[in-house]
Parts: C-alpha cells; sequence; structure tokens
C-alpha cells in the first residue's frame, strides 16, 4: 500500500499530515509505505491513496490523478484522519 | 527546538488584521527585520495562495504560512504571530484565523523537528488556546518554552 500526501510545496504541511499519517497506519495495522510530493508532481506519481486538505483535493481531481482520494477538513484532527483513512484502506481491501 | 527559534523578537500581537493579506505581512514581518526571510519569500506566500488556495491553515484558527527553500530563505527559522480578533482565510471549516506561525526552511529535513513539535503544539488546545488569548510576548514564550 502507498500512501502519498500532498501539499502546495511538498515541504511542510505534507510533513505534517505525513507524521500522524506514519502513526494511524502502524495503529491499524496496515503495512504502508507513506510518502510526501508536491501539487506539480503528484499526477505522475504511483500510488494507491492520496491525502490533502480539500484546496488540494480539488485539484487532484481535476488532474484526474489515479487513486483513491481522501480530503482532510484539518491537519491536527487524527480521530477524523483515522476515520477517512480507514475507509479508503477498507475499500482498498486494506482493512 | 520551538523554545530556541521562537524567541521574543520573532513573537507579536496583533490587535486585528484588515484581511488575510494583512495578517500574512504581519505574520512575516519579524522574520523580514531579523534577515531571515528575503521580501520575495512573501511574494511567493501569496503566490501559492493565489494559485492553491489556503492549504497551509492547518486546522481551526491556526495558518503555517510558508513557501520554498529557494523562494527567498536565508536560515531555518519560524515566527509566531497573534491576531486577537481573527482573520477570515476563506477556509470555511477553520475560520477564524488566530495563530498565524510562518515557517521559512532551507532544505527539505532541517525543519523535521520543528514540524514535530509545531504538531504537538497545534494538538494541544490549551496551550493554543493560551497563546491566542495572551495579553503580552512574555505569556506567549512562557508557553512556548515547553516545546
Amino acid at each position: 500500500m502507498k500512501i502519498m500526501v500532498v501539499c502546495g510545496n511538498g515541504l511542510g504541511t505534507s510533513l505534517m499530515m505525513e507524521m500522524s499519517i506514519k502513526t494511524i497506519v502502524k495503529d491499524l495495522g496496515v503495512s504502508a509505505n507513506v510518502d510526501h510530493v508536491d501539487l506539480g508532481s503528484a499526477k505522475g506519481t504511483d500510488c494507491d491513496i492520496f491525502v490533502g486538505t480539500k484546496d488540494i483535493t480539488e485539484q487532484l481531481v481535476a488532474q484526474s490523478v489515479v487513486g483513491e482520494i481522501v480530503t482532510l477538513d484539518n491537519m491536527i484532527d487524527k480521530v477524523a484522519m483515522k476515520e477517512r483513512l480507514s475507509a479508503a484502506l477498507t475499500k482498498l481491501g486494506a482493512l | 527546538m520551538l523554545k530556541k527559534m521562537l524567541t521574543e523578537d520573532v513573537i507579536r500581537i496583533h490587535e486585528s488584521a484588515e484581511n488575510w493579506q494583512q495578517s500574512i505581512e504581519f505574520a512575516c514581518q519579524a522574520l523580514l527585520d531579523n534577515g531571515a526571510i528575503e521580501p520575495s519569500y512573501v511574494d511567493a506566500i501569496f503566490r501559492s495562495h493565489q494559485e492553491i488556495g489556503p492549504y497551509y491553515v492547518v486546522g481551526p484558527g491556526i495558518a503555517m504560512p510558508h513557501a520554498r527553500p529557494e523562494d527567498g530563505v536565508n536560515r531555518l527559522s519560524l515566527s509566531l504571530t497573534v491576531i486577537k480578533q481573527g482573520v477570515n482565510f476563506d477556509n470555511e471549516e477553520n475560520d477564524p484565523v488566530k495563530l498565524l506561525l510562518t515557517l521559512a526552511a532551507t532544505d527539505s529535513v532541517s525543519h523535521v523537528e520543528a514540524i514535530q513539535q509545531l504538531v504537538e503544539l497545534f494538538m494541544n488546545e490549551e496551550h493554543i488556546e493560551a497563546i491566542c488569548n495572551a495579553s503580552d510576548v512574555a505569556a506567549i514564550r512562557s508557553i512556548v518554552e515547553q516545546y
């Protein structure tokens, strides 16, 4: 399972989410590779799940990237993050 | 790490800001004053907002304006700005923003520890509330010193 966190610059907010998501997948017992990338490079990236805040995922949808897209309202709420990520992982059969 | 980076000279309190643009200017001023960033870095923050939107609003009331190292960063730095009355960033879920942490990174690894501690701080509602309601810089500094 490859999870890619996307943000505008690929070094600030995506790093923040990457840290939380690494903890969450570990909690869920899913073996996943979590990395981050900037929006400009997302399209060519091969992965199963893209994660980002609304502004970012709207653009991922517009770019029609291949993969599940998980949209977050904020980067601090780990409970919502876990819920939405679990739903995507379940859909992909990883949970 | 935060206690080393967020010294009193980079912590500022403003009663209000006219709009999100002015709050970004406020939030970058301390780093311009101490030479950590160039004016081009502020322009780059505005540009990425225009292109992508307020994606750097990280949670309820909190924004982390930043651009890329090559946009004009002289050294790894952070600044903390409180806008007491809050300002709208057109980010429904998280407006109004009261706390802005400007991040200036020189590469993609040296700021990892700072980000880790910022996440810790952002998740501590009590500390965030105390920072947003602080009446002076010393009160904010006393919270930052715990990180």
